[in-house]
């Protein structure tokens, strides 16, 4: 009895000290040591709240803080727009055997890496690229014009590199709506928009919610698409933290950087799971 | 509107021409990228100069295709190390994780699994830096009271494989805990009432009605590693990985070569897609 019981203990250690190593030494140590970098003047180490200070009194980083923060909701919600219909295709009007096809068709772009599919774009879209190529030959152009290196393109490319986070889960709660429930109402007279407003929209929320949540997080700390994307004078957040460490070496203000940007996806996060009433463990399951 | 109801024909044909255009978007990149990999210019644009296999075969001196090209096959071997290393350590890590949140029972469980699906929503940017500067400290601290410069915690590739894997680890732990939940667990009592030991058990019960899943989180881990750029870039001493590498070269005006890789890599990971998807499925 006293053997069976020892072993038991050690094997929970087995099991609880390279979890508790990796969550401590890996997560929560570096950004512990990311906060007092954040608080720490740099050269000097004394404590100050200068690189916070910075942050507010240069309106290109703040504006840049700003910009980021919108334009990942407004990714967010083009994503959402998009990802509804898409679903209720795949999910209700395509016939049984289609569905993998479909579903394999929709899920494979999205292992291909993010760099891959940006570079895609940018052969699509640069002023030699095959849209000006084509409207030139066809006399829609005159001359080619830059199309890449905008705001329009860059969310284009955002709303591409993230679809997928949304539609999965969207196509998730869609496969449990009863089919019933929509005949019922366009039996009762119901038109096509209230049949959306009224009874799909409202019943795909928590899918919604769950996409919303990843694609803003991945949005809002991506890197490769808005640098790529683009223009030179639009900086997204993640380049003003890449510039502070690598290009100008002042970890303290990248630390600073870092937790903002920390702190405002939590925040959006904790926000959402409040408003619908969930919690983190059901999102990323 | 659904299948079962009538729907006018522009309806239907709006919803069709939409979906169309959906799949467009979704692969034109993909099938432009790859198509431009075998044309016989220097730059991956038209006009169409004529088909070629010289992209990928082409000794030089005008065009080095991408099996002679050295720094490129350099950073792809480089991935691959990196992703081996980091499929190794978070299929550990994550079936570890598995074990202790589903089968064990301790104080501040809730705490600590808190803490391990938090990586999920911290931006890669944001565990990337905040890994440097940690291991930069503790570097620091130990140079200035041990008189040991230690290489490792400096950038380089223990830390990037450190920095994949406290992210990765969590993704593969989500996937096998998800079959470990639908673990009877009187299997286990039964081998142990004939007689099997512990080790036995975990090897020839769990372990084996948990191997799908966990081949299938190495996998993810795999690819993920691979692909990885945002935590990667913060950590990498003078041995670029291969996304790195390429961006440099995207960045920086590139040549029909990264079309070649890149039509390398969309075959490879869509054939590894299509096997884990078909797979997944039949479960």
């Amino acid at each position: 009895m006293m053997k069976n019981r020892k072993q038991i203990k050690w094997g929970f250690l087995f099991f609880f000290l390279p979890v508790v190593l990796w969550l401590f030494l890996l997560i929560v140590l570096p950004h512990l040591e990311l906060l007092r970098l954040s608080f720490t003047k740099a050269n000097t180490g004394k404590l100050s709240l200068d690189n916070y200070f910075a942050f507010f009194r240069e309106p290109i980083y703040w504006l840049t803080f700003v910009r980021t923060a919108g334009y990942s909701l407004l990714v967010t919600f083009l994503v959402m727009v998009i990802s509804l219909p898409v679903s209720f295709y795949v999910s209700k009007m395509v016939k049984g055997r289609y569905v993998g096809v479909l579903m394999i068709l929709i899920l494979v772009p999205f292992w291909v890496s993010e760099l891959i599919r940006v570079y895609g774009w940018m052969i699509i879209l640069r002023e030699s690229g095959l849209i000006n190529h084509l409207f030139v030959a066809l006399r829609i152009f005159k001359e080619p014009i830059e199309l890449l290196y905008n705001d329009v393109a860059m969310v284009m490319g955002l709303v591409y590199t993230s679809m997928l986070f949304m539609v999965v889960p969207v196509i998730g709660v869609m496969d449990d709506l009863d089919d019933s429930i929509i005949e019922a109402a366009y039996d009762l007279g119901a038109s096509k928009i209230a049949i959306w407003k009224t009874i799909i929209i409202p019943h795909c929320a928590p899918g919604l919610v769950n996409g919303g949540i990843i694609v803003f997080m991945l949005v809002l700390g991506s890197y490769l698409t808005p640098n790529l994307m683009g223009g030179k004078n639009s900086l997204w957040f993640t380049e003003q933290i890449y510039n502070q460490i690598i290009l100008y070496f002042n970890w303290n203000q990248g630390a600073a950087f870092g937790f903002l940007l920390l702190a405002l996806s939590s925040l959006i996060v904790w926000v959402l799971l409040k408003v619908t009433k969930q919690s983190l463990k059901e999102v990323v399951k | 509107m659904i299948k079962s109801l009538p729907s006018s024909k522009k309806y239907r044909s709006g919803f069709t021409i939409f979906i169309v255009l959906y799949f467009i978007f979704l692969f034109a990149p993909l099938i432009v990228t790859m198509v431009f990999a075998f044309n016989e210019s220097m730059y991956p644009s038209l006009p169409w100069n004529g088909f070629t296999l010289k992209w990928f075969f082409g000794k030089g001196p005008k065009i080095v295709g991408i099996f002679h090209d050295k720094i490129n096959l350099r950073s792809l071997a480089t991935s691959f190390k990196v992703a081996i290393s980091v499929t190794i350590l978070s299929t550990f890590l994550g079936t570890c994780a598995a074990f202790l949140f589903e089968h064990e029972n301790f104080r501040f469980k809730n705490a600590l699994y808190f803490l391990m699906i938090a990586p999920m929503v911290i931006p890669g940017v944001i565990l990337g830096i905040s890994i440097l500067m940690f291991s930069n400290t503790i570097g620091l601290f130990i140079e200035n009271h041990l008189g040991l410069y230690l290489k490792f915690l400096g950038p380089g590739f223990p830390l990037v494989v450190l920095g994949q894997s406290s992210f990765i680890s969590t993704i593969v732990a989500l996937v096998v805990s998800a079959r470990l939940k639908k673990f009877d667990r009187t299997l286990e009592e039964a081998a142990y009432n004939l007689g099997a030991n512990r080790l036995e058990v975990m090897w020839f019960i769990t372990l084996k009605y948990l191997s799908p899943s966990i081949i299938g989180g190495a996998a993810m881990a795999f690819l993920m590693s691979f692909e990885n750029f945002n935590t990667t870039i913060f950590l990498l001493g003078s041995q670029a990985t291969l996304p790195v590498n390429m961006y440099m070269q995207v960045r920086d005006g590139s040549t029909p070569v990264i079309n070649a890789i890149s039509l390398l890599l969309i075959l490879g990971s869509s054939i590894f897609a299509v096997l884990n998807l078909t797979k997944g499925s039949k479960e």
